[in-house]
């Protein structure tokens, strides 16, 4: 492609280099923009007078003397113990992708190694599990978590989200096994392995690249849950997204506004760590499906 | 692979997915077909000095025990289907039976909870996949065409729409669209009116939501398209090129044919996924304009009357249709599955 994109013409070059600088700025902008807001007074953030208040934080400075400002931060963080959010989702993040990623593996790679016709059923049924929103099956965990006492607790979460999340990792899990030679673990078993002995030895040493993208997305996908966490988990045991819609709905006073932001801006964080560190995992997760099917 | 193996091997994935995705299933099942019980009711006679009173009160006692014994309630069979808040049988009838036109009848149809949510669903399903398509499928000609040193960068930042937690992302842009902030600004100063507020407006609140939709969702339809077009056949584009083909026509006749299959993948899963829209209708507080299936569910679930019954019926309908949307996949995997064996 290299060569043709020397070729273009210069109208051309400038209409492309034009249009993606437009994006760029559409998916980019807003999160620094928010970023850069969140160190000022809600004044200045949603500015009635003039919106150039939020890029000189003119009544920050009346405020607190400088034009950044960390009380946002200091109000989600402390006040409204937004830390006990941040570190319930990292409970509920790091066991639901250990736990999925352990009973993923296990059945993506007997999916794959199977030959037999109910592998398929198997897998459309994961299909069809796959495709139904999570929050249509609230409604059918809520009665049974009430009457057995498990509703609220992080545990009943974690679960629910392991299994949520099952379908999508066995189809990606599976569909990478397979492209690991079938020859690799036979051998492993002529020698005299059990199955599972040829999956310890032969295949754990070079599955490790499947499972860190499989592993990301079943991160992404606790991280990012809304409609479970916020229906099962009591006040107390909330993670940060539930959390933060809580914020906007009981204190949409003056002021508090900003801890939101604040909130936002923290939950967000992590993420643009992760896309850096593995973008190209990434890219490569979302690919693998589709040049596939 | 033996039967026994597979079968440990597989037992605890599939244990979880009966546990919590298929029981749960049959309990949203039976739970749209029973309705809580009623109160239970006793009449008694006080007769004090001035003659006898009939009295109704609830037996809460009675009612209490009524109600942990059996916890499902009452079996109604479908009523719960077809009453008000959902298919509205009767009162789609009525409305059918009065209207002299088509507007009559729709603008009867959006006041039922159900069809109200539904319009807004489909609008948003069907207008926002075949938009980020297009959207997706330019930016990934766009960035191939890129010189190497700053591809990196903009598939970096293409990724953070996408990769944002849906509600976090819907706030984002609904401050900054908001009439103090910045984009609200921006607006009011284009249309030159000071009190326009996207908010205020249908029309303009279901805009805002289906940008955000796009927003979010090229991402995944660039990465996936950007993927394809590195295993884009140069001999065939050589050829149209000495056959004459300009550039837009090398697009239309070569490269979007190649990428047909990835284009059906991406809407086929874009279909679903927008199917379910509901984040970004609590993020931009939207539920006054728009409203959807999944919306309807959580307002059911939330609060202090958790409504099971209804929102267990909410859930099959919402089942339903994505079961619509995805019986062309199905096929598909069906064709795939006997062409290989």
């Amino acid at each position: 492609m290299r060569s043709a994109a020397n070729q273009y013409p210069i109208y051309l070059k400038v209409l492309i280099y034009s249009f993606i600088a437009v994006w760029v700025i559409m998916a980019a902008f807003p999160f620094f923009w928010t970023l850069w807001g969140s160190f000022k007074v809600e004044l200045d953030f949603f500015s009635i007078a003039n919106w150039t208040n939020a890029l000189t934080g003119s009544n920050t400075t009346a405020t607190y003397g400088t034009s950044f400002t960390d009380t946002g931060y200091v109000g989600a963080w402390i006040e409204e113990e937004f830390w006990r959010a941040a570190i319930n989702t990292s409970i509920v993040c790091f066991f639901v992708v250990c736990t999925s990623l352990t009973i993923g593996t296990l059945g993506g790679y007997a999916l794959s190694r199977s030959g037999y016709r109910y592998t398929f059923w198997l897998l459309i049924t994961a299909l069809i599990f796959r495709a139904m929103p999570p929050i249509t099956l609230v409604s059918g965990y809520l009665l049974p978590f009430f009457e057995w006492n498990l509703w609220g607790i992080l545990p009943t979460t974690i679960i629910v989200l392991v299994a949520i999340n099952q379908p999508f990792t066995l189809w990606m899990l599976h569909s990478f096994f397979q492209s690991i030679p079938k020859d690799l673990d036979e051998s492993a078993k002529v020698d005299g392995c059990t199955q599972f002995q040829a999956f310890r030895f032969v295949i754990i040493p070079v599955m490790w690249p499947g499972v860190i993208t499989t592993g990301l997305f079943s991160f992404l996908l606790a991280y990012n849950d809304f409609a479970v966490t916020s229906m099962l988990l009591s006040d107390e045991n909330r993670t940060m997204v539930p959390k933060i819609a809580a914020f906007l709905g009981t204190t949409y006073t003056e002021g508090n506004v900003m801890f939101a932001v604040a909130a936002v801006v923290s939950a967000t964080a992590p993420l643009f760590i992760m896309v850096m560190f593995f973008q190209r995992r990434i890219v490569s997760g979302l690919t693998a499906g589709a040049v596939k099917g | 692979m033996k039967h026994s193996t597979f079968f440990w091997f597989f037992l605890p994935t599939g244990l979880a997915m009966l546990l919590f995705i298929a029981l749960p299933l049959v309990s949203v099942v039976l739970q749209s077909v029973h309705t809580p019980h009623e109160a239970v009711l006793v009449t008694v006679e006080n007769c004090g000095p001035f003659g006898c009173k009939k009295e109704t009160t609830i037996d809460q006692d009675a009612t209490s025990t009524l109600r942990t014994a059996e916890p499902l309630g009452r079996f109604v069979g479908l009523d719960i289907y077809f009453d008000r808040g959902h298919l509205a049988i009767n009162e789609v009838r009525d409305a059918w039976a009065t209207s002299e036109s088509w507007g009559g009848f729709f603008s009867k149809l959006g006041n039922l909870p159900f069809y109200r949510a539904m319009a807004f669903t489909l609008t948003f399903t069907f207008t926002v996949t075949p938009l980020l398509i297009a959207f997706g499928l330019m930016i990934a000609l766009g960035v191939n065409a890129l010189s190497e040193r700053v591809k990196g960068l903009v598939i970096f930042v293409s990724l953070l729409p996408m990769i944002v937690t849906p509600l976090i992302g819907s706030l984002i842009l609904f401050w900054m669209i908001d009439s103090r902030g910045i984009l609200g600004n921006a607006i009011q100063w284009l249309a030159a009116d000071p009190d326009l507020s996207l908010k205020a407006s249908t029309g303009l609140t279901w805009v805002m939501l289906i940008v955000y939709g796009v927003w979010h969702s090229a991402p995944f339809a660039f990465v996936v398209f950007y993927a394809g077009l590195q295993t884009l056949p140069m001999d065939q584009i050589e050829s149209a090129r000495i056959d004459g083909a300009n550039r837009w026509e090398q697009v239309r006749y070569v490269i979007i044919p190649h990428l047909m299959p990835l284009i059906t993948f991406v809407a086929l899963i874009q279909l679903m996924d927008n199917f379910r829209v509901f984040e970004p209708i609590v993020g931009f507080n939207a539920e006054a304009h728009a409203t959807s299936l999944s919306w309807i569910i959580f307002n059911d679930l939330g609060g202090e009357t958790r409504q099971l019954s209804a929102a267990a019926t909410t859930s099959m309908l919402t089942i339903f249709g994505v079961a619509i949307l995805l019986t062309p996949v199905l096929w598909r995997t069906w064709q795939d599955f006997k062409g290989k064996s």
